[in-house]
């Protein structure tokens, strides 16, 4: 089966792009799929750390393009998933180096051999974003529930849809349901009423997704977490699944009911 | 007929000359097909390739040959194009932009007589006008849009980012999101909710209005009245603002009134 390409983008930087990439990746990998991910975001590179990969790397995306090696030799097979695959970006070079035809050709390689060609976006709206959208048959845009941040997924909302790539899916990510609750926080309503396009997953905050990054072991591998759910729920609905969106609100437990309360009391 | 203005490219005038002598030493055929279809100036932003009369495929054509075939002389330049008045559409600047990165070439402006190649780029975040307007170009759009007259319809939403400009009326169907800016010498009416920021009557009529299904511009200008929308107490309602002795005002549009 040809691969679908899905490029992770956000416009801004910090939302968890690349974060979303290796966990959404490995979910999938993890049912069986066959999975590679390409990081576009070439003298920023991150998906390798995040993977847990940095130190397997020897050939780049760069060194594949400008003929060094051939594809298969940058590619970094995981060490936990066999059908994960990671193609590195090249760390001492910009984002020039690479055009997007040049990714569109990469990803006309790949498509048949794999079920899905993830690519991790750089920040912003320049070259490096145009080359990670040129092959994209999904684009996946991601961002946090923040004035700035769904400010600048509309902006590339607007640059997808220019190029004609159909609408993008949406991830809001790292919701804290208590801040919402308090009106402190855009909710999910919030971010989708600006932003109009399908939602792909809601991510709520969560210590255990920077923990389980800084190692290097995507948490949604075996992380027990809602977070690590969520991703997984991300991948079961790329596969064309249908899986009803955790459900927030009610995460707020003992503490959460004590404070409903005594804000009512209060007010 | 070629003018290539070199100081300001930004290329050292070596480079320059031996260009022009390998450029006039080709064959007369050649050069008149270029020069007819394509012609090159150097200008303060970068270079710009304006377009003859013509079919966009021929001109395409004499540009992608005369690109190919000095291929590291312009090398990392940044390009405008004046389409003049081929019409050009918007899948095909955007295929014109990838091609012309491949050759390390940027496309950043499409200039044109043609609003439907205006609207296009500018759909596709690409300037339509330099940041100093040149004479002629302003003269160019003076011919095309006549006064008050005119409008273009905008058939979706406009996001963060984008910016339409018009010298007549605009009409969106959608939202125009926060970031969004729409500059009209006319009306500007939204069927949707306006929340980036408009600019009516741009060219200073001051009988030119704003309306909206809801109201909510970050900011709004008429002529040379410039205002910011207060918080909206309650439910969304169509309103229109218009300017009344000098003051800009927002009231409900109530069909009974009128």
């Amino acid at each position: 089966m040809p691969a679908k390409v899905i490029t992770v983008t956000s416009g801004k930087g910090g939302v968890g792009k690349t974060t979303a990439t290796a966990n959404i990746a490995a979910a999938l990998a993890n049912m069986g799929d066959k999975v590679v991910c390409i990081d576009a975001d070439i003298g920023l590179r991150n998906l390798d750390v995040v993977l847990g990969l940095e130190n397997r790397i020897v050939y780049d995306l760069v060194d594949v393009v400008e003929g060094r090696c051939r594809l298969r030799q940058a590619m970094i097979r995981d060490k936990r998933l066999p059908e994960l695959y990671l193609i590195p970006a090249a760390q001492t070079r910009d984002k020039s180096a690479v055009s997007p035809s040049d990714m569109v050709r990469l990803c006309d390689e790949l498509r048949p051999e794999f079920d899905w060609i993830f690519i991790d976006s750089p920040a912003g709206i320049e070259r490096g974003f145009r080359n990670a959208i040129a092959p994209a048959d999904i684009s996946v845009v991601i961002t946090n529930p923040e004035v700035a941040a769904v400010r600048d997924a509309d902006r590339i909302i607007g640059l997808i849809e220019a190029e004609e790539k159909g609408p993008p899916r949406l991830i809001i990510n790292r919701i804290k349901p208590e801040m919402v609750k308090k009106g402190d926080m855009l909710s999910a309503e919030d971010v989708l009423e600006l932003l109009a396009v399908e939602l792909l997953g809601l991510i709520p905050e969560d210590g255990e997704v920077i923990i389980s990054a800084n190692r290097g072991v995507p948490v949604a591998l075996d992380g027990k977490s809602r977070a690590a759910q969520a991703f997984r729920n991300i991948a079961h609905r790329l596969k064309g699944e249908k899986v009803p969106f955790l459900e927030l609100e009610e995460q707020g437990g003992f503490f959460g009911q004590i404070g409903r309360f005594l804000r009512k009391g209060g007010g | 007929m070629l003018n290539l203005l070199h100081p300001s490219l930004g290329y050292n005038l070596k480079h320059a000359h031996s260009f022009f002598a390998k450029f006039f030493g080709k064959s007369e055929a050649t050069n008149r097909l270029l020069i007819d279809m394509v012609q090159v100036k150097g200008i303060r932003e970068g270079l710009l390739f304006l377009l003859d009369e013509g079919d966009w495929e021929e001109g395409r054509r004499a540009l992608f040959k005369m690109v190919s075939e000095r291929q590291e002389f312009w090398r990392g330049a940044k390009v405008a194009l004046d389409s003049r008045a081929v019409v050009i559409g918007e899948e095909e600047i955007l295929s014109l932009k990838d091609e012309l990165s491949q050759y390390h070439l940027t496309l950043w402006a499409v200039l044109s007589e043609s609003p439907s190649t205006q609207i296009a780029a500018q759909k596709l975040g690409l300037a339509t006008r330099f940041n100093r307007p040149q004479k002629n170009e302003l003269e160019a759009l003076n011919t095309i849009f006549y006064e008050g007259e005119g409008a273009v319809l905008i058939n979706k939403t406009l996001r963060s980012g984008y910016r339409v400009e018009y010298a007549g009326h605009v009409v969106v169907l959608g939202d125009v999101n926060p970031g969004a800016e729409i500059i009209a010498a006319g009306n500007i009416i939204v069927w949707g909710r306006l929340r980036g920021v408009v600019h009516a009557g741009a060219e200073g009529d001051t009988q030119a209005v704003v309306c909206a299904l809801d109201l909510q511009p970050t900011q709004l200008r008429i002529a040379d009245q410039i205002a910011l929308t207060p918080q909206r107490k309650g439910r969304p309602q169509p309103e229109m603002a218009r300017l009344i002795d000098g003051q800009l005002i927002a009231e409900p549009w109530n069909a009974k009134e009128r």
